[in-house]
């Protein structure tokens, strides 16, 4: 089972530990979605549609004071090398939650009572990280669907391959890996709205593994501005797939 | 019900703050002191491990029980772990009937990290028969009384279940079933810009979020779950995991 991932410093796909994968993310990229993003961050490949804010049903959900925000994380079954039983399991259902807690903070859910806003993340090809480059995406189509926000929200994850840290694990680093922490969090003020972790990590290293998930996010965030100054701000061009 | 309970702990989030900004929780604590504990092992007979803790006002009843089961594919000589947990109606006015909830799904997944990724069990000790068979530990918690802070009653209840594992009668068991570890965990919420341990309900009402650390006794982190809505600082992260780790050591003294 031992199995080299870091050979003279360089990862299997050629990165150095603290560099991402490539990334290309679009806005608006969904006709019927009052805004929509697309991103792929290595192999994967995630779609995400964000309707709303619009009247809940049915109306017991509603809260009278503010908007309810839901999402839904939801994996094609040809997602994956094996394929996924359609449908929400454990672990899509906790990722939704966490998906939802880390981006609640930058709505104004106030500002729409009795309201719902929907954000869909639907993942077609899988190749780890979805969770946090789903939410990448999702702060874009919360843009793109012109819903005020205080501040993107931007998500990478950090392992730990043979005893390193490593930025932006693939699916081979995340299966052989030590560890898995994916961040998320605000562009502008660096505020940690989601992280998670699992393996081992001493404690110096968890330090670390937050300051390299900061520096990932930050790059993210300018690939965000990116993405919708690209959208908003020529003439928007006709887009495909 | 659960619109009653929202309303109820956004009123009572006001006293609660201004209580912290003068340097004092609302029952009394200090800001990194957990209620009492109480631990009572092999409480329940048909279950070869079982364990019931009490955490303030919180009661959390986990059963452990080894199953032969064939093994995963991937995985033919290794036994496994499967973690579940029931937040039934009985223990609060916000639980309601039905299957697990995210909630539930969300707090059996972390204990299930916490275990699992702390590598207190070996799980090649756990086969029987290459490809055949394994034992596979069902540890289902139950929480019984809702007083707040789930998570570390929960993992505190469930590694002691495990630890209290005697049997089964089957001499495919090994009578020298043990843990590696022994892993705790510590949950910190955030109120407005202050960072308390063992949160309790009123607490957990109010909170903007809250981080559980699960750590193994020779300071390896192996678990960590950000919840609620809210966020932290990088700096306010840090400090709570300092705090984590100087009350995991008072927890595990529980363990014995």
């Amino acid at each position: 089972m031992e199995k080299k991932l870091l050979i003279e410093g360089r990862r299997l796909d050629g990165r150095s530990p603290d560099q991402l994968r490539p990334v290309k993310l679009k806005a608006g990229v969904l006709k019927r979605a009052d805004g929509s993003a697309y991103i792929e961050q290595g192999n994967n490949k995630i779609l995400v549609a964000v309707y709303g804010p619009q009247e809940l049903h049915p109306r017991h959900l509603q809260q009278p004071d503010m908007a309810v925000l839901r999402c839904m994380y939801n994996m094609a079954p040809f997602s994956v090398e094996e394929r996924k039983k359609p449908g929400p399991d454990r672990r899509s259902v906790e990722i939704s939650k966490v998906v939802r807690e880390a981006l609640e903070s930058v709505l104004f859910l106030n500002l729409y009572p009795r309201s719902v806003i929907d954000i869909y993340i639907e993942v077609l090809q899988a190749d780890a990280g979805t969770r946090v480059a789903g939410i990448t995406a999702a702060s874009v189509a919360l843009a793109d669907a012109g819903i005020p926000i205080r501040d993107l929200v931007a998500g990478v994850s950090v392992g730990k391959v043979d005893g390193t840290l490593v930025l932006d694990l693939n699916a081979e680093e995340d299966q052989y890996g030590e560890a898995d922490m994916p961040v998320a969090m605000t562009g502008r003020d660096k505020r940690i709205t989601l992280l998670q972790m699992d393996g081992h990590m001493t404690r110096e290293e968890f330090r670390q593994a937050l300051q390299l998930a900061m520096k990932g996010c930050q790059q993210l965030y300018e690939l965000q501005k990116e993405a919708l100054r690209e959208k908003y701000s020529s003439t928007p061009k006709e887009v495909t797939g | 019900m659960i619109e009653k309970h929202r309303v109820l702990s956004l009123l009572k989030k006001e006293p609660l703050l201004r209580s912290l900004q003068q340097g004092k929780r609302i029952d009394g604590r200090t800001f990194d002191q957990y209620r009492p504990i109480s631990l009572e092992r092999h409480v329940i007979k048909s279950a070869e491990g079982s364990a019931q803790v009490r955490l303030g006002d919180t009661t959390v009843l986990v059963g452990a029980k080894p199953k032969k089961m064939p093994p995963f594919p991937d995985a033919p000589d290794e036994g496994g772990l499967i973690v579940g947990a029931e937040l039934r109606p009985l223990a609060s006015p916000t639980f309601e009937p039905g299957p697990p909830d995210e909630n539930a799904i969300e707090l059996a997944r972390i204990v299930d990290r916490g275990l699992r990724e702390s590598k207190c069990l070996d799980f090649r000790e756990l086969c029987i028969e290459a490809g055949k068979e394994v034992w596979v530990i069902y540890v289902d918690i139950h929480v019984l009384d809702h007083g707040g802070n789930l998570v570390d009653a929960a993992m505190l209840a469930s590694i002691a279940a495990l630890l209290d594992i005697k049997g089964p009668e089957d001499p495919a068991w090994k009578k020298d079933f043990s843990l590696k570890y022994k892993p705790v965990s510590v949950t910190i919420a955030k109120l407005g810009n202050c960072l308390l341990a063992d949160p309790s309900l009123e607490e957990e009402e109010a909170m903007d979020s809250r981080i559980t650390f699960c750590v193994r006794e020779d300071g390896v982190i192996s678990a960590v779950q950000k919840g609620g809505s809210g966020y932290f600082e990088s700096e306010e992260i840090l400090r709570a995991e300092e705090m984590a780790f100087t009350c995991a050591e008072k927890l595990r003294r529980l363990l014995g």
